[in-house]
């Protein structure tokens, strides 16, 4: 096989003609890794809102989710009668629920009193909620009614929440109006339909909240046995159940909001044509690019073909250069990308991280970039006449 | 005329018969040739020359397999050009050397990058083969100090002589020059076309140059003096 090897090898034609003109082949990378961050960034956010849009949801501590069938999203959700969970807890592997309570109110900044909305969630204090341990210890803390357990990492619009309460200040402001001192933090994340989260109790939920039917809960969490399959579980629970009420696994619950963003909203559609101009702006540079480098070297590769080289083999040396710059157009993309992503997440707080299929995905989309550019530059080598040379 | 070395051995490199050749078409149809009929022997050395627009580049092209034969007869090293597919010309044109009156050279190479291109058509030789094989070509046309120097620094004279080493190390048996000594001034261009001649007739192979410096047709073993696109009576 070695042997073999050294017997095709040819002197690395595609390589020198763009290495030796490196102000062109600057001009290619750089148009190639700009066309890869604009792909990088715009799949980046896409699937960073997509993402975002379920941070809380994938910080509930259960298996099941019940939730009404006129909920749409987090963003608008509907309330079901409370004692589908009692119903639910009849079935043999059911272990546990939550009722939860989940809606917008607005949050005053203590600093500067401006008003903004934040997501509030009710619950029982004594109930399991997320699935971080430390919880259960602050949610002690929400006993006494008037007290709310702040998210950390809302925007800085709420107000120097965090920053007051370690100091050892006492916070309080107003929710929906009313009076609520803050109890304890919590690092939930702010998600694409709320900047900022707020726990609280039941309790004091409906006090925020009174025009919220007291039977009426937005979430129903179930937690399930150790070795039970939840998918059956759902099945059983969807036929026991009337139908008011919607029973997801937890994954379904999270696919289920994500997908609300997808499909009922242009995001998803915007992101992606935005990442298609990144792929037209990147072609139409490697073409230009290309075209200009086999018209630049015509009389050279007519000279190849009157030495008697197949037009195939010329045609590989056009597919190469079109290779090297996908390779060399893509490795400084993803470098920039991944910096990109790091200053996005600093700045937004958006969950936008390089996820390796998007990696893969934006290479096979370069690599495709360059071969077609490269395969329409190959018709200009048809043009070299090795007859016209003499 | 002298009986030829090689006749009744070998068959000649070259065997034209009332060639004929038309540029453009319809109205604008334009003959070039006109039934040409020559021969040339193998080691021969010809010279072509002949006013400019006569022919003598359609010619030399038809021979190089670079374009398609129109009426007549061409067989170029025992295969027979007419009706020739793109296959068989683009196969026989590894066995023809072509120097240009430009050097042609590949810019992104070095002369010794130059020089294999040409032996990289050889089959069945090595990487390092084939390296050696452009050195040594290098070598012989003079220029073992200046393998890795691109086109652009050499003299117009050097450029010559790697083009030289280029179409002679895929070891053809048929070497095309058109006005190879054009661009150069007479010292370099006599110096080029000797070697020329030394260099082929060591590897045994025909020589046909179109030429229209007077200064260098000694070298040849026949001229051709070629008019209006017909083969004028030869002149020894």
């Amino acid at each position: 096989m070695k042997f073999q090897f050294l017997h095709g090898r040819r002197i690395p034609l595609a390589w020198l003609l763009l290495t030796r003109q490196p102000l062109r082949l600057l001009v290619a990378i750089a148009g190639i890794c700009f066309a890869g961050i604009l792909m990088f960034m715009q799949l980046g956010f896409r699937d960073g809102l997509f993402d975002a849009s379920v941070t809380v949801h994938k910080l509930f501590d259960t298996d099941l989710v019940l939730m009404s069938p006129r909920s749409m999203s987090s963003i608008s959700m509907s309330g079901f009668p409370r004692r589908r969970l009692v119903q639910a807890m009849a079935h043999r592997d059911v272990i546990g629920t939550t009722p939860v309570n989940w809606n917008f109110l607005l949050w005053r900044n203590p600093k500067t009193l401006s008003t903004r909305a934040i997501l509030a969630l009710g619950f029982e204090p004594s109930d399991p909620l997320l699935l971080d341990p430390n919880f259960s210890v602050k949610a002690k803390s929400l006993k006494s009614t008037g007290r709310v357990l702040f998210d950390v990492l809302s925007r800085e619009e709420f107000g120097p929440v965090a920053q007051w309460f370690s100091e050892g200040r006492i916070v309080e402001t107003e929710v929906a109006g009313k009076r609520v001192r803050v109890e304890g933090l919590v690092s939930l994340g702010p998600s694409f339909g709320a900047d900022g989260n707020l726990i609280t109790s039941r309790e004091t939920f409906l006090k925020l909240l009174p025009s919220t039917p007291p039977g009426s809960i937005e979430i129903g969490l179930v937690r399930l046995k150790k070795d039970s399959d939840p998918y059956e579980v759902v099945e059983s629970l969807k036929a026991s159940l009337p139908n008011d009420v919607k029973v997801f696994t937890r994954q379904e619950f999270i696919d289920f909001e994500k997908n609300y963003w997808r499909t009922s909203t242009s995001i998803g559609f915007i992101f992606t044509l935005g990442a298609a101009m990144g792929f037209v702006v990147g072609s139409v540079i490697v073409y230009q690019i290309l075209y200009s480098d086999v018209s630049d070297h015509l009389a050279e590769y007519a000279t190849l073909m009157a030495m008697g080289y197949r037009l195939k083999t010329l045609f590989g040396v056009v597919a190469r250069e079109g290779i090297f710059l996908a390779i060399m157009g893509y490795l400084p993309a993803y470098i920039s990308a991944q910096v990109l992503y790091a200053l996005v997440r600093g700045s937004t707080k958006l969950p936008v991280a390089m996820d390796p299929q998007r990696a893969y995905l934006v290479f096979f989309l370069i690599l495709f970039m360059c071969m077609a550019s490269a395969s329409i530059a190959m018709r200009r080598l048809v043009d070299a006449d090795p007859a016209e040379i003499f | 005329m002298i009986p030829l070395k090689n006749s009744g051995k070998l068959p000649p490199t070259v065997q034209i018969d009332s060639l004929s050749h038309w540029y453009g078409k319809g109205i604008t149809r334009k003959q070039v040739l006109y039934s040409v009929s020559m021969r040339i022997e193998p080691g021969e050395v010809v010279l072509l020359t002949g006013p400019s627009g006569c022919g003598k580049t359609t010619l030399l092209t038809l021979i190089g397999a670079l374009r398609t034969v129109e009426r007549g007869r061409l067989s170029v090293l025992g295969h027979e050009l007419n009706g020739a597919g793109r296959r068989t010309r683009q196969m026989l044109r590894q066995n023809i050397g072509m120097i240009f009156q430009g050097h042609n050279l590949l810019r992104c190479l070095t002369s010794e990058q130059n020089v294999q291109m040409g032996s990289d058509l050889l089959k069945g030789l090595s990487y390092r083969a084939r390296r050696d094989h452009a050195r040594e070509w290098l070598r012989a046309v003079g220029l073992e100090d200046q393998m890795n120097k691109l086109p652009h620094d050499l003299s117009g004279g050097q450029k010559q002589r790697v083009a030289i080493a280029r179409a002679l190390s895929a070891r053809p048996k048929l070497l095309l020059a058109d006005e190879p000594t054009s661009a150069l001034d007479s010292f370099t261009g006599r110096e080029i076309v000797s070697l020329l001649k030394r260099l082929a007739i060591e590897q045994d192979c025909s020589v046909l140059m179109v030429t229209h410096d007077p200064r260098i047709l000694d070298v040849a073993d026949r001229l051709i003096k070629m008019e209006d696109g017909k083969l004028q009576p030869v002149i020894e």
